[in-house]
């Protein structure tokens, strides 16, 4: 049998089939079966698309490269647990484009690192690392200090994770500037309420780098951080859900 | 060329058969692939159709089975390797957790086992939860109260303790203490300089005016008290020590903080740790040196 090959080497229509039978078993086994993958997304409540701020947040997050440092996906293991929190879910990163789950840790993972400290820890700790940490070797990110969040073509950043199945509705994306402007500052009870309405309960609306006037990169990054891991309703998680019922909303 | 199995083409420096292709010369030896490696392969696609079997694999296109997935012949998942794993400390824990439910805290430190345990565990969960503001050592930062001294903002009885972590200050938590400092700008510099130079004299002597020190009982008393002593209750600081949170103790340090007060915020730690955890986190910061 080890010799044939000169066979199909010299006939090409069989040699033909034969690579497309080769193609059709990898592509039945590996490819089919991700068209269903969301169907192993658990039905968890809580989960919303990010706030226009969040999203620019996370756009910062990955032109600095975090995710070369930082994991954001808590394996079941005990020690994983243990440390971090619960587990993550899919769920959790189901409107994440790209994911950002990674897989080296240099730093800790912030899977779960919403509400972990307080946005003043955030800013210095983002501005100089070592007064907080003395081990720690993260680079200080002092520039996003004084640098504008680009929330110029937010709303067609939206547009297009829409595109790619994130639901974002024409409300959201139409007003996707002012939600952001309105989240990094306290007050506007109007538009706060108008925020609300578009994306729940569950925001954080504050002067996340503490100055006036101006959303900074700062703000973005911090209200990207402040909300991670903290959106799924976890008291509702049943891990014993054998057999799934609903589709998540 | 047409390759003859009766007409093999041997090649004469080797002795092993060609494809009979010729290229300048140049001939390819028809060597089978390693049987050894032939076999390895067969064997790996066996093992994939046996884990496949086994463990969960592919999502199921109906959505059913288990997480919408197909389950596997042992009804092994990671999530029954987590809790067995957890389990099984758990169960270990399960015996002194128990006692921390059962017994307010004064009592928990009345017993040495307990207490012992409660300041391992307590240790263990501050490194990686409170270390990132207070300092691997708790020793704190500008901003981020030192937490060996006896020096305490909000109350350092292990009951205040353990209300701080659990419910935060000025947090969104319902039960947080959040009471804040009011900023006095539009004062007079004047005035404000005369403030902050009686509030120097209160630590270190120095000298200060009786406008000061009328303006200081006027505006500062209330909360900071009588001498700067402070109130716990209200987080108001005890201005009297050398100990500066915020600002630098000079006059303008002073000064700044009285225009633009700035506050510290402890996250609340209700929801994220456990009960026992943060009453096992109360008595190791209690411990520490500063406890009440």
């Amino acid at each position: 049998m080890l010799n044939k090959h000169s066979k199909i080497e010299k006939n090409s229509i069989l040699m033909l089939v034969c690579v497309v039978i080769a193609i059709s078993v990898g592509g039945l086994i590996e490819i089919v079966p991700l068209f269903r993958v969301e169907t192993t997304i658990e039905p968890i409540k809580g989960i919303r698309p990010y706030t226009p701020l969040e999203l620019a947040g996370q756009d910062i997050y990955i032109r600095e490269g975090c995710y070369g440092c930082h994991s954001q996906q808590i394996r079941p293991l005990r020690d994983e647990v243990e440390r971090y929190g619960h587990y993550s879910l899919a769920a959790e990163s189901m409107y994440d484009h790209p994911f950002q789950w990674g897989s080296k840790r240099t730093g800790p993972d912030l899977a779960r690192v919403g509400g972990k400290y307080s946005d003043d820890w955030h800013v210095g700790h983002m501005i100089n690392p070592q007064e907080f940490v003395p081990e720690s070797i993260m680079p200080s990110y002092s520039a996003m200090e004084s640098r504008d969040a680009n929330l110029v073509d937010i709303g067609a950043h939206l547009a297009t994770l829409k595109l790619v199945g994130v639901p974002y509705t024409d409300s959201m994306i139409e007003n996707a500037y002012d939600d952001a402007m309105t989240q990094a500052q306290e007050g506007n009870s109007e538009s706060e309420s108008a925020l609300f309405e578009r994306y729940g309960k569950n925001i954080n609306i504050r002067n996340f780098d503490g100055k006036k006037g101006v959303v900074s990169e700062l703000d973005a990054i911090i209200a990207y951080l402040q909300v991670l891991g903290t959106m799924a309703n976890l008291k509702d998680y049943d891990p014993d859900i054998l057999i799934k019922e609903t589709s998540p909303e | 060329m047409i390759q003859d199995d009766k007409d093999k083409h041997i090649d004469e420096f080797s002795g092993i058969e060609t494809t009979g292709h010729e290229w300048d010369g140049i001939k390819e030896l028809n060597n089978p692939s390693p049987r050894w490696w032939v076999w390895l392969f067969i064997v790996t696609i066996v093992w994939a159709i046996g884990y496949w079997y086994v463990y969960p694999a592919w999502p199921t296109f109906s959505g059913d089975g288990f997480r919408g997935g197909t389950q596997g012949r042992i009804n092994w998942t990671q999530y029954k390797q987590l809790e067995e794993s957890q389990n099984e400390i758990l169960s270990r824990r399960a015996e002194n957790l128990e006692q921390f439910q059962k017994n307010s805290i004064e009592d928990v430190m009345k017993h040495p086992q307990l207490f012992a345990f409660a300041v391992a565990g307590g240790k263990s969960a501050f490194k990686e939860n409170c270390a990132g503001c207070h300092g691997s050592g708790a020793a704190g930062a500008r901003g981020y109260p030192n937490l060996n001294d006896d020096d305490w903002l909000w109350g350092g009885s292990i009951e205040n303790i353990y209300l701080t972590i659990k419910y935060g200050i000025r947090t969104d938590n319902p039960k947080t203490r959040a009471s804040t400092m009011p900023s006095f700008k539009g004062m007079q510099e004047e005035d404000l300089k005369q403030i902050a130079a009686y509030v120097m004299s209160l630590s270190k002597g120095w000298r200060y005016t009786a406008e000061g020190k009328t303006k200081y009982e006027q505006m500062c008393l209330f909360c900071h008290g009588q001498d700067g002593v402070g109130n716990p209750s209200l987080g108001a600081a005890n201005i009297s020590d050398s100990i500066w949170l915020h600002v630098e103790d000079s006059n303008p340090g002073i000064v700044s903080q009285i225009e633009n007060p700035k506050h510290g915020v402890m996250p609340a730690w209700e929801g994220r740790l456990d009960d026992a955890t943060i009453k096992q986190l109360a008595i190791y910061v209690h411990s520490l040196g500063g406890g009440e």
